[in-house]
């Protein structure tokens, strides 16, 4: 970044932060191989690199048990030339990846029960948020970022609140966080996220040509975003769960205290330990018909 | 910044009292300038562009407040987060004293319109109402709301100073508004004073004791100088005050009040609030929104009661006057009620210390931790998950991100 020459940056350059899943237990039972998801990303990585000399790539790996970068273009052990430009990368690329594989898989302690089997999405998406404050911070001219997830194992429920502060401050400093969701089933963590960063959100139909969705929807600069037709978002699900049965509802009750949401009437929230009036709810309703007719 | 004249009015001098009276002849503008010096902090880089000032002052007296004000509340985890707060704001004749540059006033509403915003952006679910005090009389500018624009725009078109200031006149006319809002919401006042009198047709201590009856919180932050009138205020109610010594301190003060105050259980009662989650229309469909009565194409939500259409989320249903939210709204506030805990400083302690190997790089962005010299720099240490961070992620980690992300990058059994 310090070395390369401020006046060359213009409004397409491009900081991608990529998210990469490397949860075991998606790719054991997906149908893409992440031998070959690892081809489409790099030749994908590679074509960023070389639509324009100045723009970078940061790779996060989001693992089961913990999250590391495994790759960033701007740091001088990837500025070799030596061997021309893209084995240098990938080998590194692969290298560092290995051994965040080893590790994560060292860290995992017993074998988890029960379904879900999230991948640590909060984590990974924490630190590349940290890494972008750092580009902010670098000057006044800096490449513009934006993080592209890739991600195909589910949601983790218990990452919620965790993913929402995130996408808020990545809201606040406008960065947009696109969304490619390779699982069978749908995100809606990714959904919000591209929804309300401003980002491109889409999962795509055949994953045997992935680099030609990479390529077309998210290697176009956020300059150039404004002249294309990118995939409209579908429907976002804004509906919340409560939190005593995590039911999906579209009225519910909230605990004025700490905004928790329940799909009935409670005595006390299981959350803040508050006790509600019991025939409060109806009272505030009507009060506040009382006072919403003098305006309307 | 740190010139000590009036901060020990603001709750007890701390830190600044040895530069007191230095510059006592100076107007408080001029003070900001020859204290601060800033013209000598500014570097060039080897081309001869400036480079940016060094925060390293600025990021202390951040931390340091920050970490005062988390050790204050960090054993509650209740907070107010339905406030109905109005802004009283003083248009007395005092407010176009030219202390502040260019007037008290134009400073008074460019910090409120970024108040009203930041205050928005923390509390999705609260309410904001504008009453100004003019020729002695309090005059409601804007009806209790929550949308910023509203509020700003009328702000802005009613800016003319004249006459005295009564903060009785004030404070009945908020009494009544805010009698009138649900048991659970807390009812807060926010005064920006500029007079050293209040001109009242009665007596005011009745007042005051009556506001005190009402649960309302009532804060003052002064622009001129202490009045008893106004610390009697805040003592009595629950508040706080505060004078602004010049604008850079005004704006401090201002955005404290943006945050959610911890709930007193005797001010509002805990309450299970009937709340829908409409969905968003389908794009391209057409119907007649019941908010502006205007037929729109797309972009609506539905009353999941009444089905009526709004137009934008979160608003009170107007047919069925279900609260209509979005799960994102409410997730906006949930880091109030469970904050991360402020990191440790890396002493020298911890470097000698075998046990703890030397991490070279921040966790989060992976800035070099050391020094030019190839020493340890300045660090900070996530007390749970033991990762190092530089400084400035510790700013953003705490102040906007609200994740620690060593925390969030190993699992939890």
């Amino acid at each position: 970044m310090a070395s390369a020459p401020s006046k060359l940056y213009a409004d397409d350059v491009s900081l991608v932060v990529v998210l990469l899943d490397t949860n075991p237990f998606f790719w054991s039972s997906s149908s893409l191989s992440f031998s070959q998801f690892l081809s489409h990303v790099l030749a994908f990585l590679n074509a960023i690199l070389t639509l324009n000399q100045l723009n970078q790539v940061v790779v996060i790996a989001t693992g089961y048990n913990s999250c590391d970068y495994v790759f960033d273009s701007s740091s001088d052990l990837n500025r070799s030339f030596e061997n021309g430009r893209m084995p240098v990368m990938c080998s590194s690329l692969l290298q560092k990846l290995e051994e965040f594989l080893i590790t994560d898989e060292q860290l995992s302690k017993e074998e988890p029960e029960g379904k879900i089997k999230p991948s640590l999405f909060s984590g990974s998406l924490s630190m590349a948020l940290c890494y972008i404050q750092r580009v902010f911070r670098s000057g006044a001219l800096h490449p513009h970022p934006r993080i592209l997830c890739l991600q195909g194992s589910l949601d983790g429920p218990e990452q919620y609140v965790a993913i929402m502060n995130a996408i808020f401050s990545a809201q606040r400093s406008s960065v947009p966080i696109d969304s490619c969701y390779i699982g069978s089933q749908n995100s809606a963590f990714l959904q919000q996220a591209s929804y309300i960063t401003g980002g491109v959100h889409h999962k795509p139909q055949n994953l045997d040509g992935l680099f030609q969705y990479l390529m077309t929807i998210f290697a176009t600069d956020l300059h150039s975003r404004s002249f294309i037709h990118l995939p409209k978002p579908v429907g976002v699900d804004f509906r919340a769960s409560c939190f005593c049965h995590k039911n999906t509802i579209d009225m519910g009750y909230i605990c004025s205290v700490c905004l928790s949401i329940f799909c009935k009437h409670h005595k006390k929230c299981s959350t803040c330990g508050s006790v509600f009036g019991q025939a409060q709810s109806e009272a505030a309703s009507a009060s506040d018909k009382k006072r919403k007719t003098p305006e309307t | 910044m740190n010139n000590g004249a009036g901060r020990r009015i603001n709750g007890g001098a701390e830190e600044d009292d040895d530069e007191d009276d230095v510059n006592g002849d100076l107007d408080a503008w001029e003070r900001t300038y020859t204290d601060e010096r800033s013209w000598e902090s500014l570097q060039e880089d080897e081309s001869g562009m400036l480079r940016p000032i060094d925060n390293q002052a600025l990021y202390h007296s951040q931390y340091r407040r920050r970490l005062r004000s988390l050790s204050s509340t960090a054993a509650r985890i209740q907070k107010g987060l339905i406030r109905y707060l109005y802004i009283v704001i003083d248009l007395s004749r005092a407010a176009s004293e030219m202390d502040f540059r260019p007037s008290r006033i134009a400073v008074i509403a460019k910090h409120v319109e970024t108040f009203i915003r930041e205050f928005f952006y923390q509390n999705p679910l609260s309410q904001v109402g504008i009453v100004t005090i003019k020729d002695g009389v309090a005059h409601c500018l804007t009806d209790i709301g929550g949308s910023p624009e509203s509020h700003i725009n009328a702000l802005m078109k009613k800016l003319e100073c004249s006459g005295d200031s009564s903060l009785q006149n004030a404070l009945d006319l908020v009494d009544g508004y805010l009698n009138q809002i649900p048991s659970y919401g807390h009812r807060e006042v926010l005064i920006l004073y500029s007079a050293l009198s209040t001109c009242d047709p009665g007596d005011i201590m009745d007042t005051i004791q009556k506001c005190r009856k009402s649960k309302i919180r009532c804060s003052v932050i002064g622009l001129a100088a202490e009045m008893f009138i106004c610390k009697h205020l805040c003592q009595e109610t629950g508040g706080t005050y505060s004078v602004a010594l010049d604008e850079s301190h005004f704006k401090e003060l201002i955005l404290e009040h943006a945050p959610p105050p911890p709930a007193i259980a005797e001010f509002a009662v805990a309450n299970l609030i009937k709340m829908g989650f409409p969905q968003r229309a389908a794009e391209g469909s057409i119907s007649i929104c019941s908010c502006h009565k205007e037929a729109k194409v797309g972009a609506g939500y539905t009353c999941p009661r009444c089905k009526a259409r709004a137009c934008e989320l979160p608003t009170e249903c107007c047919v069925c006057g279900l609260t209509l939210v979005s799960s994102p709204h409410l997730a906006r506030s949930y880091h109030h009620l469970f904050p991360i805990a402020p990191f440790d400083e890396v002493t020298s302690s911890h470097l000698n210390n075998p046990n703890c190997k030397l991490q070279r790089n921040c966790f989060g962005c992976q800035q070099s931790l050391l020094d030019p010299g190839n020493k340890p720099g300045p660090a900070v240490v996530c007390p749970k998950c033991k990762r190092y961070f530089c400084l400035d992620c510790d700013i953003y980690i705490h102040e906007s991100l609200h994740n620690c992300p060593g925390c969030d990058s190993l699992r939890h059994s």
